[in-house]
């Protein structure tokens, strides 16, 4: 379904200096220095897995998802996801896809829930029995109906993160990309959501990448992580092969996914 | 007084920090002084009456009008003013020591100071050597320079006097917008920003001359083109001092009334 | 085109949750551009004329200019306001949804208080229409909606283009006021009364000479030659905004390949 395989994509970052100065020369002339991104990165995702994407800050998490969904073209390195090259049949490729950022908002901000759904029917071009069926659906299993004529605004976060799940699926992708979706979340929503995440996962066989912070996340949700540092990839299992391999030198039988996560990163020096 | 005058630092750190922001404005403020000094050369070449400002003293009036826009237009916000005000977080501004007239009036005096530090000179310089007839003309005398000045500083006091006022208003109508357009288009307009005050009709010449709005930019600019002669001016220098008194006056005045309010409903 | 309009009525709903601030700021886009008028109207007072022009005939200018310009703030505003949707990031929200760039920057926002302004340029116009003395032919009114309509192109264009130079810089953005207040402030008046120089510009490069000089020229009868070309200039203005666009998606390309 998704076949990623030598991906590289580097960044020309301006270099900062300070003073009058420079300040007046780097309007002329701009030093750049070459930040490789991503790294040859290689990895091939089955139809309905639910895949962990995490690593440190800043180690290439959203430059993948930016690749793969067709935002970002890759220096080199070749992606195939249900046939497409998401960077070259934009348009086409995105029909397919739901994308949640967890930390911006794609829901208009002072109008009732239900009008942006209704507007994002219309972007993706939704017929509109297809429409309703699958705002019943989320709506009720999302527990939406009570909020879903509520101005985005007045919403409590974890409302609006299950309001922005919902809107990601109206048009019924085969693939999520989720961006830290629990994100700032507290306990009660953090768990409705890993469970709507299962579920639609289960019942409609949606391909499920997710990047997070919260191993808690990776442990509910993930059959399958991939770490990445540094713009590598550095590991690419399940979980349970993962914790036996960390369990031998750890001082207690079971240790947590947190503690794994950390001798991994160590391992690796990539913190 | 050394509250105020770290304020005043700050801005200025603050404001030279965004220099190509300044450049664009410079560019933008130079093409403006060309369509409007352009505008007025049309229509003075074919008068059939002599106008009663020259062009040439016209000309140096729009350089000086683009030279010193940040002293002279009102419409310049503060939003951190304006939030504090219609937030109601006005209450923790009534915890400081200094007397809250006196600070905000540095802040506002402090941000169109350091604005005009970065265009004013670039423009005077690059305006004096323009080709003519587009040159900005130097004035005649040092008596002239030295009195357009004070004139112009007393009208930027002025014009941050009145511009309090704007602030002190949105106590009333809590909106920040509506209170600086009302002023800002009416104020700058009877300031001669739209057109110079000597080419208005005489009977809009009349009121705008019984308003202080033309004391901080029409006043000025006319003085140092010689179009004001020395004497008239020395005699509207005390009316400046007059008006910029019962604005503080009135601006004080004003803004005890409205803080009292706020304290009366709890902040 | 439907979603266009889905846009318009969200957009719309989102502003009436704030109605007083809606009403004031749209009577302040009456009133700024009142004032012009009313300083423009002192002018001719005092001199009568500009290099020949009169009163009337200039305020059809004005009228104009000034309709095109609120008509593209209003519904093109999403390329002026370009630079706060790259600079937070929601531009890569849009490039995810199945729909062309340029119709989504579109429809990220709307201006509507520009109805104040909408509102006093047309009370300019219909004055000037009544008043100058024009035999008005169908193909002289046809010209005239030609010359708002290119109006509309150009300033557009000249939106995308500043919004183009995000994708490099935001900084110094204010440069392009030059273009866009200073092109609608120049071309109040008929643009021969300027120096060659800025006519030129103003004809070859952002062509406003084709929405207020050329056609008004032949809307007074005072053309030379062939006054059917002159009609059809306006449609010349709106070709501006083609190499725009093309510039556009050259830096959505640039934009993907640097993610900058």
């Amino acid at each position: 379904m998704i076949t990623v395989s030598g991906i590289c994509k580097s960044f020309k970052v301006a270099k900062r200096t300070s003073g009058v100065g420079n300040a007046v020369k780097a309007l002329f002339r701009r030093e750049y220095s070459e930040v490789a991104a991503l790294n040859d990165i290689s990895f091939s995702i089955a139809p309905g897995e639910i895949v962990g994407y995490i690593g440190p800050n800043g180690a290439g998490k959203s430059t993948t998802i930016k690749v793969m969904s067709g935002i970002l073209v890759p220096d080199q390195g070749t992606c195939t996801i249900m046939g497409y090259t998401p960077w070259l049949d934009r348009v086409a490729y995105v029909k397919n896809i739901g994308v949640v950022f967890g930390q911006r908002s794609q829901l208009w901000w002072d109008v009732p829930v239900i009008d942006s759904f209704d507007l994002l029917r219309d972007i993706y071009n939704v017929p509109e029995a297809e429409y309703r069926s699958n705002l019943k659906l989320l709506a009720e299993t999302l527990d939406l109906e009570d909020i879903i004529r509520t101005p985005v605004r007045q919403l409590s976060l974890g409302q609006r993160m299950r309001c922005e799940i919902a809107a990601s699926l109206l048009h019924n992708p085969s693939i999520l990309f989720l961006d830290e979706p629990t994100i700032g979340l507290d306990a009660v929503s953090k768990i409705a959501v890993r469970q709507f995440i299962t579920r639609i996962n289960k019942e409609k066989g949606v391909t499920v990448i997710l990047t997070t912070h919260d191993m808690n996340d990776i442990e509910a949700l993930a059959q399958r992580i991939l770490l990445i540092g540094k713009g590598s990839l550095l590991y690419d299992g399940d979980l349970t092969t993962l914790r036996e391999r960390y369990v031998e030198d750890s001082q207690s039988d079971s240790p947590s996914i947190e503690d794994i996560i950390v001798r991994m990163y160590k391992e690796y020096q990539i913190t | 007084m050394k509250a105020y005058l770290s304020v005043f630092r700050l801005r200025l750190a603050n404001g030279l920090q965004y220099r190509s922001a300044a450049l664009a404005g410079i560019a933008t403020q130079f093409f403006w002084g060309f369509i409007i000094i352009m505008v007025f050369e049309a229509f003075y070449n074919q008068s059939p009456v002599t106008p009663p400002i020259s062009l040439s003293q016209l000309i140096t009036y729009v350089w000086l009008q683009q030279a010193f826009l940040a002293f002279i237009m009102l419409w310049f916000r503060d939003n951190e003013l304006f939030q504090l005000i219609t937030s109601g977080n006005i209450a923790y501004e009534l915890c400081r020591p200094s007397g809250i007239y006196g600070f905000w009036y540095a802040k506002l005096l402090a941000q169109r100071l350091a604005s005009a530090a970065l265009r004013c000179l670039p423009i005077l310089i690059v305006a004096v050597f323009l080709p003519q007839p587009y040159r900005l003309s130097v004035p005649v005398d040092m008596a002239t320079a030295v009195l357009f000045i004070i004139a112009l500083l007393l009208g930027l006091f002025i014009l941050v006097a009145i511009s309090m006022l704007i602030y002190i208003s949105t106590f009333v109508t809590m909106s920040a917008a509506g209170s600086l357009l009302m002023f800002g288009v009416i104020g700058e307009f009877l300031a001669g920003m739209v057109i110079p005050i000597p080419l208005m009709p005489s009977w809009l010449q009349s009121i705008v001359n019984v308003l202080p709005f033309r004391l901080t930019a029409d006043f000025p600019f006319r003085v140092y083109s010689g179009h004001i002669p020395k004497w008239e001016a020395l005699e509207i220098i005390p009316l400046q001092l007059l008006w910029l008194a019962a604005l503080v006056a009135i601006g004080k005045y004003a803004m005890g009334k409205a803080l009292r309010r706020v304290v009366v409903q709890g902040g | 085109m439907k979603l266009f309009g889905r846009y318009l009525l969200i957009l719309f709903k989102s502003q009436m949750q704030y109605r007083t601030s809606f009403w004031l700021l749209s009577f302040g886009q009456f009133f700024i551009p009142f004032s012009v008028f009313a300083g423009l109207y002192f002018l001719f007072e005092r001199f009568g004329q500009i290099k020949g022009w009169d009163f009337f005939e200039v305020a059809l200018s004005f009228g104009v200019i000034h309709m095109a310009f609120a008509i593209s703030e209003c519904f093109v505003r999403g390329f002026d306001m370009f630079s706060s949707l790259v600079a937070n990031g929601e531009f890569d929200r849009l490039l995810v949804r199945p729909r062309s760039t340029v119709l989504q920057v579109l429809g990220s926002k709307f201006e509507f208080t520009r109805i104040g302004r909408l509102l006093q340029s047309s009370l300019v116009l219909a004055w000037a229409v009544s008043q100058i003395h024009v035999d008005w032919t169908i193909a002289k009114s046809l010209t005239l909606i030609f010359m708002i309509v290119s109006g509309v192109f150009i300033f557009s264009g000249i939106f995308i283009l500043t919004a183009t130079m995000c994708f490099w810089t935001i900084q110094g953005l204010e440069i392009a006021n030059i273009f866009t207040d200073g092109g609608r402030e120049m071309a109040q008046y008929p643009l021969n009364i300027y120096q060659k120089w800025v006519t030129r510009f103003f004809t070859y490069v952002i062509p406003f000479g084709c929405v207020n000089y050329l056609p008004l020229l032949y809307i007074l009868g005072r053309t030379e030659g062939n006054s059917f070309l002159y009609m059809l200039t306006p449609l010349a203005g709106c070709a501006f905004i083609i190499p725009c666009l093309l510039l556009w998606r050259f830096g959505v390309r640039h934009y993907r390949s640097t993610g900058s």
